[in-house]
């Protein structure tokens, strides 16, 4: 509860840009005592410790990339629901391009087999 | 008694499903066998059903000696949630999935169309193998008749979250697609295994699909309405795993409703509707695993048992594992028809499913990949909605960017100047739309959604537009005697892009803020004022709740309540919310805890303003009932067709 007012206290200090970077750092990070929710849905007086601590550090001149590394040292990488790019996560980050090219693959092979293209036919529907 | 003649029953639908499953696939084309498979689907079917009503009987009864009642019913609770209760527990759930998966053999047995005998008995035949998997797990892992000695006096009640009227509804749609998916997959192995496939069998692939997509796009729906109402957070979606689980296989479905089109009308791409339908029901599968497992701590987790798990994945292993080697050494064997160029409505259905299928495989690949880095290195990850929204939205935005063109494009070989020319005011129209927003909402990735929702939607009137000049003048009688198969797709199509207007706006302009009230206290928010009048104590049928009432003056006055739940069967308190709904936007109130210490008396009350919320679900709701229309479309189709006079005007 406390935390809450906290939160509501510090949030008047903060410009419209620091508050609109503390709202999307509150979609990044997880409520880290919920099941699963990022801190911004969370109701648990635990995130709104968390929500009070990034606008304490939003406050102090700490930069989007700092605020994280503070939680994910705090708790570890579970804290963050972007996943950092590192060795770990580049098959992660790398699937969406690896799949695209994998379906483009697969079509070109499918049009090699090349079938006769006959001309356009009027729509019958 | 009860329980143990359910538990009879639902082992006669395990032999009649095993038969069923032995005599198809060996039918070949001996009548005599056909017809003893296809009693045998009747028999399991009535078997189940009788299995199925049993358990909700015992519910009913509230008969605390059968385990699965003990542990998710209550004497207390009313009706409907007993009722509900049944498929609220994951053995009752899986032997709805069993009652379903029969329910469609029996369909199938009846509904073979001119589809030659051999493809027929075949797909009914792993229909059968489909049954007999799922009730061996259901039978021995999962037992919904087990008995408990001694009996207790009272249950242990339902999750209160789930004591819902759309959550009682939300579990039997999505099974209905989940399991829908599974005729789509006896049909693709069926003709796998016959090495051939003709046109009445791609012909009956498309009501099943579409029956699948519908169902699961409707129970999609309302679990996300219901996420939007009960959870109290006054979202909609959150990426979580147990929502992934059922987006795949819709993806993958969504792609198979456009691929199966082409299959039947052109001919082509049967190896690739085939490969859809295994890697649909797959992922159907590898949802009922993710969600009932344990694997994801969730509000649907309900099982605890590691053999669970491993025996769900066992039977994806063999359904996915068969699936897929008979594709490999058969596909090649399917008959090829004729081709197309990359821009005809083929070729923009190939890039809808080639988005929709990489869509799929990214949503698969986040939702897994943490569960695959603790398994290999025991290090915890996260993968949340930032990553999901960053890799799905490209591929879905190509597909949605395509949409508008693919109906307006000839079969085989388009030419795109002509389909593009009647699309220039929907440019024009999403052109406009980014601009506005843009300038007003001073966001661009809203700009460029909330363009696209005005391009599908400028691009679906575009479509009416000119199916309705063709050949004739645009006379009220014309239009009114348009094919129901293009009112499907404008209502599907239509949907998507309201849906997209929807989610965009709301993610992107919603406001939400926490108070600390005591009653008396007015705000202000969102150009409203918002007075929390009194918190009364109040007593439902089974819980106590405390309940705010609230006046809202402003745009829109009126009263309101939200209420905090404490279930008597115990659990965490629930929220109940309030909203006032708008023809723009909800005015949305959760009420939270009571304040401790120095304000004592007042409590935390969290407000949200939430946007064009109602398109997000009227959207939804409408791509649904495309599907619906669809479904009658295919079975008018089916009746003109048998009419021998009408046989010439057949499309």
């Amino acid at each position: 509860m406390k935390a809450l007012i906290l939160a509501l206290v510090a949030a008047a200090a903060l410009t419209p840009e620091q508050e609109s970077r503390a709202h999307k750092l509150e979609q990044e990070i997880r409520c880290v005592v919920c099941q699963n929710a990022p801190l911004s849905e969370s109701t648990a007086d635990m995130a709104g410790d968390m929500r009070a601590l990034i606008r304490e550090r939003i406050a102090a001149g700490d930069s989007d990339g700092e605020i994280r590394g503070f939680f994910r040292a705090r708790y570890g990488d579970f804290v963050l629901l972007r996943p950092v790019f590192e060795p770990q996560t580049w098959l992660l980050w790398g699937a969406p391009g690896l799949l695209l090219l994998g379906g483009l693959m697969a079509l070109f092979a499918l049009r090699r087999r090349g079938e006769p293209v006959p001309d356009a036919e009027p729509d019958d529907r | 008694m009860i329980a143990e003649f359910g538990a009879f029953l639902a082992a006669v639908a395990l032999i009649a499903s095993l038969a069923q499953g032995a005599l198809g696939i060996y039918a070949r084309e001996d009548a005599r066998r056909a017809a003893a498979a296809k009693a045998c689907a009747e028999i399991a079917s009535v078997a189940m059903a009788g299995a199925f009503i049993l358990l909700i009987t015992l519910f009913v009864r509230s008969d605390f000696t059968v385990a699965v009642v003990f542990n998710n019913s209550h004497t207390d609770k009313p009706l409907i949630y007993k009722i509900a209760g049944a498929w609220g527990n994951h053995e009752g759930s899986m032997l709805l999935w069993c009652l379903v998966s029969a329910m469609f053999g029996l369909a199938m047995a009846h509904a073979h169309g001119n589809m030659s005998r051999g493809l027929w008995t075949r797909a009914l035949g792993v229909q059968g193998w489909v049954s007999a998997g799922a009730l061996i797990y259901t039978l021995v892992l999962s037992n919904p008749f087990a008995r408990l000695d001694p009996a207790p006096f009272q249950g242990q009640s339902l999750n209160p979250l789930l004591q819902d009227p759309a959550l009682a509804l939300h579990p039997p749609m999505l099974y209905l697609g989940y399991v829908g998916l599974s005729a789509p997959f006896s049909l693709a192995l069926a003709a796998l295994i016959e090495g051939k496939v003709d046109e009445a069998w791609a012909r009956a692939l498309r009501p099943w699909t579409l029956a699948a997509w519908t169902c699961l796009t409707f129970g999609i729906t309302l679990g996300s309405y219901w996420a939007y109402y009960e959870l109290g957070w006054g979202g909609w979606w959150f990426w979580d795993p147990v929502e992934n689980a059922s987006f795949m296989p819709w993806l993958a479905a969504t792609a198979l409703v456009h691929s199966a089109i082409v299959t039947e009308r052109r001919g082509s791409l049967a190896g690739w509707t085939i490969l859809l339908a295994i890697i649909g029901f797959s992922l159907a599968l590898l949802g009922t695993f993710l969600v009932r497992s344990g694997v994801l701590t969730s509000v649907h987790a309900f099982a605890v048992d590691p053999r669970r798990g491993v025996a769900v994945l066992v039977l994806i292993a063999l359904a996915a594992g068969s699936g897929l080697t008979l594709y490999g050494l058969r596909a090649p064997m399917l008959q090829r028809a004729t081709g197309f160029t990359a821009i005809s409505r083929e070729g923009l259905l190939v890039l809808n499913n080639l988005g929709l299928a990489v869509a799929a495989g990214v949503v698969l690949v986040g939702t897994l990949y943490p569960l695959a880095v603790e398994a290999v290195t025991g290090r915890l990850i996260s993968v949340g909605p930032p990553f999901f929204n960053l890799a799905f939205a490209p591929f879905v935005g190509a597909v949605l960017l395509a949409m508008p063109l693919a109906p307006l494009l000839a079969w085989r070989r388009g030419d795109p100047k002509q389909a593009l020319r009647p699309l220039w005011v929907a440019a024009g129209v999403a052109a406009a739309t980014f601009v506005l927003v843009l300038i007003f909402g001073r966001k661009a990735w809203a700009a460029i959604g909330i363009g696209v929702g005005a391009w599908l939607v400028m691009g679906v009137a575009s479509y009416l537009w000119v199916r309705w000049g063709r050949g004739g003048k645009r006379t009220l009688g014309r239009f009114f005697a348009l094919p129901l198969a293009v009112w499907a797709l404008t209502l599907a199509h239509l949907g998507a892009g309201v849906f997209v207007i929807g989610a965009l706006t709301e993610t992107n302009f919603r406001t939400e803020r926490a108070f600390e009230l005591n009653p008396g206290q007015t705000v202000a928010f969102a150009n409203r004022r918002v007075t929390l009048l009194e918190v009364v104590d109040v007593r439902g049928p089974n819980y106590r709740a405390a309940r705010a009432n609230f006046r809202i003056e402003g745009v829109q006055a009126r009263a309101l309540s939200a209420e905090r739940r404490v279930y008597d069967a115990g659990g965490a308190p629930t929220t109940e919310v309030g909203i006032a709904p708008s023809l723009t936007s909800d005015l949305y109130i959760a009420l939270g805890e009571p304040s401790r210490g120095a304000n004592a008396g007042a409590w935390i009350v969290r407000l949200y303003h939430n946007p064009a919320v109602h398109l997000i679900f009227g959207g939804a709701a409408l791509i649904g009932l495309g599907g619906f229309v669809g479904l009658a479309a295919l079975a008018r189709r089916k009746r003109t067709a048998l009419a021998p006079e009408a046989a010439p005007a057949q499309p």
